[in-house]
């Protein structure tokens, strides 16, 4: 096919890097900074380590450091088969006199989104798209997703999973840059936190239920952890003092502790329940409405 | 009605990308395109394509590194782009204390990408780099399923 610009090799699923036909692509391995790796023939490594200025150097972003709910879920769905509507949860508190804290909850909304994707539940994904858009109105972005929330409605009706997946991260994603034009970057953060502990607490949840070693193995994410911890420490003092974000930082040495075991290591299921009771508990402490 | 995850990003980026993108210049636009078209072939394969990217410039001899997350049993593709002035351009990947992994290379002149099933979870370094040509800028994306 001449006009296909693919590259020319077949991803398979089952060993996805073993079984494919070579081609003009990959005969360019001869390039001297790469050497055959010992597994397949088509698998390459770099010759050579990083360099300890190179680590030290390495970028961080919140739109490619940090996996959204999405991945954490695909990941999961490999252990078993998951009764997902099993962790849905009972409706939050979808306004706040706390900003900091609805941008948790927003966060959190939209990793349910992605749950009851998961689920294939169309009256969930819509009632999550309500209360998506209630909070986004709190927080001043509901523009920006008043068109994904009908969206979300529009493809929940016609069943289109998939597609719902990529409307939940690009919704994610537009009220990110509206708080960021809206100079709210610190929400942005708080809504990044906010969708990986949910996607944590059904992760941990589920593996607490159904242990295995594997599955455990699933939640050793220490390069996240202190990435969000940092962005909450060079937070401004006024916005460090808010209950929500105080609390979150209380916690956040003892989940970071709970997800940096060693490569070669996987948590007890006592461990893996206790990190679940810890994010479960500022879950609905963040989902509880206080008062002014 | 399914639509294709890079059609959709292309539409959005001429669609309402004016406040955000005005900033970008012609090749940073032309790099992101390049990484996009080399995503949508994993798309086809049923890779479902993050709705993020890394962008910035390197030159030969001056490579770029970012972190990523990835969990054990997905599989990845990382699709880099960048314009024509770089002749030849390569992704590697390293797991998070530097040492090499073993990955599935692709090589295209201005476009390359590297396939990684990381069979433990945790952080890893994605290395971006001109193997021939001149300084120009760059657009990292990734693929997952």
């Amino acid at each position: 096919m001449p006009d296909d610009k693919r590259p020319a090799f077949r991803v398979t699923s089952a060993h996805m890097f073993r079984s494919r036909t070579l081609t003009g692509g990959l005969a360019m391995l001869c390039l001297s900074a790469f050497a055959v790796g010992q597994e397949a023939s088509t698998q390459v490594a770099a010759t050579a380590p990083l360099t300890a200025e190179e680590i030290a150097g390495a970028g961080k972003i919140d739109a490619l450091s940090i996996p959204t709910p999405g991945e954490l879920l695909t990941a999961l769905n490999k252990l078993g088969k998951m009764d997902w509507s099993a962790k849905f949860r009972a409706p939050i508190a979808t306004s706040d006199p706390s900003r900091t804290k609805m941008a948790l909850n927003l966060g959190g909304l939209i990793a349910d989104g992605y749950l009851a994707v998961e689920a294939e539940d169309a009256q969930q994904v819509k009632n999550l798209g309500k209360d998506i858009l209630a909070l986004g109105k709190s927080l001043g972005v509901s523009k920006e997703i008043l068109d994904r929330g009908k969206s979300l409605t529009e493809f929940a009706d016609s069943k289109q999973w998939d597609v719902l997946k990529e409307e939940l991260e690009a919704t994610q994603n537009e009220v990110k840059d509206a708080m960021e034009h809206n100079k709210d970057a610190d929400l942005v953060t708080l809504v990044t936190l906010g969708g990986w502990l949910r996607g944590t607490e059904v992760l941990s949840s589920w593996i607490g239920e159904h242990y295995t070693e594997a599955g455990a193995k699933l939640l050793r994410q220490p390069g996240i952890v202190s990435f969000l911890g940092s962005k909450l420490e060079a937070m401004p003092e006024k916005t460090k003092s808010e209950n929500s974000v105080k609390k979150v930082q209380a916690r956040l040495k003892e989940i970071e502790a709970a997800v940096s075991f060693p490569t070669s290591a996987a948590p007890t299921q006592d461990a893996v329940k206790n990190l679940n009771k810890v994010i479960s508990d500022l879950m609905k402490e963040f989902s509880r409405k206080e008062s002014k | 009605m399914k639509r294709p995850l890079f059609t959709l990003l292309l539409t959005a980026a001429l669609a309402i990308g004016p406040a955000f993108a005005a900033e970008e210049t012609d090749d940073q636009v032309n790099a992101r395109k390049v990484a996009l078209d080399l995503a949508g072939a994993f798309s086809n394969d049923g890779f479902k394509l993050r709705d993020g990217h890394w962008m910035g410039s390197f030159a030969p001899g001056k490579s770029s590194v970012i972190q990523v997350n990835l969990f054990a049993g997905n599989e990845y593709w990382f699709s880099l782009g960048a314009t024509e002035k770089a002749k030849k351009v390569a992704v590697t990947v390293f797991d998070e204390t530097g040492k090499p992994v073993a990955y599935e290379p692709y090589l295209d002149g201005a476009s390359a990408a590297a396939g990684f099933s990381p069979a433990i979870s945790g952080p890893y370094l994605v290395k971006v780099e001109v193997v021939e040509g001149a300084a120009t800028s760059f657009c990292l994306l990734y693929s997952y399923k």
